[in-house]
């Protein structure tokens, strides 16, 4: 009985959130900003990026300490090819990394890289 | 599914300064000890060179702290989880493991008895060592199921409550033992120590981490919350008391669970790669105290 108020209630919030994009602001960087939400979920989210086991990130609880913060990535990564070969694997460009080949190592899907990096540029 | 998840499942909420990125980058040394090798070469620095430089290695990341201090793990470099780890040992958990363990210990096996093969019991000491009849090396797990074979009892589950029970009150009653693992010498015993040093830096998993990314690479850096310990001390203080595991749990247990947080399939307790490993570990953590059963998060 308790289940279907709380159903409508996601239903509503879902489509709330579906909606919210078309009438958002333009957004600072060319992706949109659920586009944005995705990547920084997908960067945050333990089972996935996970990038604050070792990066601060803004607004981002407990990081770790181990790579550098990720700030003003537009601006150090003028090239997006660049930092997406950084996620891709790092061990490209330092072959004693820590970091994990997202990418190579399939810990990340092609669009979920695209989305991490979307959302780091916007940083 | 692996999970990344495993990196940062012990975190505990601490005080961070919201907002705020101003933090200490700890910088990856470029040329690490034990840092895997991109093309698996010959190793060729004799074990007690190994020791001297992993040392020395954590002597300059930890200025100032022994590196016998290293016997606590994480805690000896984390001050604040330290003081809420030392309130834990007024009433330690591990203690009724221990008093069970000494039961086992005193429970005849068959027409014989573990003192027969143990005497008091405080021989931890005396583990790993490489048998050099055998051309393997012998844990005290596996030295406590050959004691119960020669009496013709079953060999215990390695998985199981009772070896574990036995090896807390073995390792409770030789508590300051100082580490003091044989040179390997023969060919054999130094292939089997040579096999838990590529063990332990070789990348695995889907993550693609060598035990000597975190534990030596890492080693004093936070995973999130979490700070990571120094692989000289790792084998002193087991079996542990898990708050996690809610259980005493055994050193094989714990490269199991590392092993899975990168992704990576875990090998069986008592296999030859986690016994040789254990080889490899002990040796370099030669004169350290023994501190076990301990306390860990
Ligand atoms: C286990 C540690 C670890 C994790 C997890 C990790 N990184 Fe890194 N990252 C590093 C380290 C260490 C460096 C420093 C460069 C190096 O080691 O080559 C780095 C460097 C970087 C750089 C280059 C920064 C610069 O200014 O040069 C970027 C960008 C980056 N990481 C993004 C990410 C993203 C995005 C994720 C998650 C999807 C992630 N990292 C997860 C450890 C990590
Ligand atoms: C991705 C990081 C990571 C990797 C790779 C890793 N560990 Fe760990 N390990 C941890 C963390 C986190 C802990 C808990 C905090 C601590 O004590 O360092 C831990 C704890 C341990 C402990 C217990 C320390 C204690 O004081 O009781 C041992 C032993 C250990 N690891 C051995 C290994 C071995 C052997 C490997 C390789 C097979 C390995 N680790 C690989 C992260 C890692």
């Amino acid at each position: 009985m308790k289940s279907r108020p709380n159903l409508l209630i996601t239903c509503v919030a879902l489509m709330a959130a579906a909606i919210t994009p078309v009438l958002g602001d333009t957004p600072k960087s060319v992706a949109a900003p659920s586009d944005l939400e995705r990547g920084k979920a997908i960067a945050f989210n333990r089972n996935k990026g996970n990038c604050l086991a070792c990066h601060a990130i803004d607004g981002g609880e407990l990081p770790g300490n181990s790579g550098p913060p990720l700030l003003q990535m537009a601006l150090r990564f003028p090239d997006r090819a660049v930092l997406r070969a950084q996620i891709w694997d790092a061990t490209v460009r330092n072959p004693n990394t820590v970091m994990p080949p997202y990418g190579k190592h399939k810990i990340l899907n092609n669009d979920e890289l695209d989305l991490v990096v979307d959302y780091l540029l916007s940083l | 599914m692996f999970t990344l998840s495993a990196l940062s499942n012990l975190s505990r909420p601490v005080s961070i300064i919201g907002g705020i990125i101003v933090f200490s980058y700890v910088a990856i040394i470029s040329a690490p000890v034990f840092a895997e090798p991109t093309t698996p070469g010959p190793i060729v620095a004799s074990p007690s060179a190994d020791r001297q430089a992993i040392r020395a290695h954590y002597e300059r990341r930890f200025p100032g702290i022994p590196v016998e201090a290293h016997k606590d793990g994480a805690y000896a470099i984390d001050k604040k989880a330290g003081e809420q780890w030392l309130e834990l040992e007024d009433f330690p958990p591990y203690e009724i493991a221990v008093d069970e363990g000494e039961d086992l210990f005193n429970t005849p096996i068959g027409d014989g008895t573990y003192s027969d093969c143990f005497g008091d019991g405080a021989v931890k000491g005396q583990y790993p060592y490489f048998d050099e009849d055998r051309s393997e090396v012998v844990t005290l797990e596996l030295a406590i199921n050959d004691c119960r074979s020669k009496f013709g009892q079953p060999t215990l589950d390695y998985k199981g409550a009772e070896i574990v029970r036995l090896s807390a009150y073995i390792a409770f009653v030789s508590r300051d033992q100082i580490i003091n693992v044989a040179e390997p010498s023969s060919q054999a015993a130094l292939l089997a120590y040579n096999d838990g040093k590529r063990f332990y830096s070789s990348r695995r998993g889907q993550l693609n981490f060598a035990c000597s990314s975190c534990h030596v690479q890492l080693a004093g850096n936070r995973l999130r919350a979490e700070k990571l310990s120094a692989s000289v001390g790792h084998v002193t203080h087991f079996p542990v008391y898990r708050l996690k595991w809610q259980d005493v749990g055994s050193l094989h247990r714990r490269f199991a669970r590392c092993n899975q947080q990168v992704g990576a399939e875990p090998f069986a307790r008592q296999s030859p790669e986690y016994r040789n490993l254990e080889y490899f570990l002990t040796y370099i953590s030669n004169g350290l105290p023994l501190n076990g059963p301990a306390i860990r998060k």
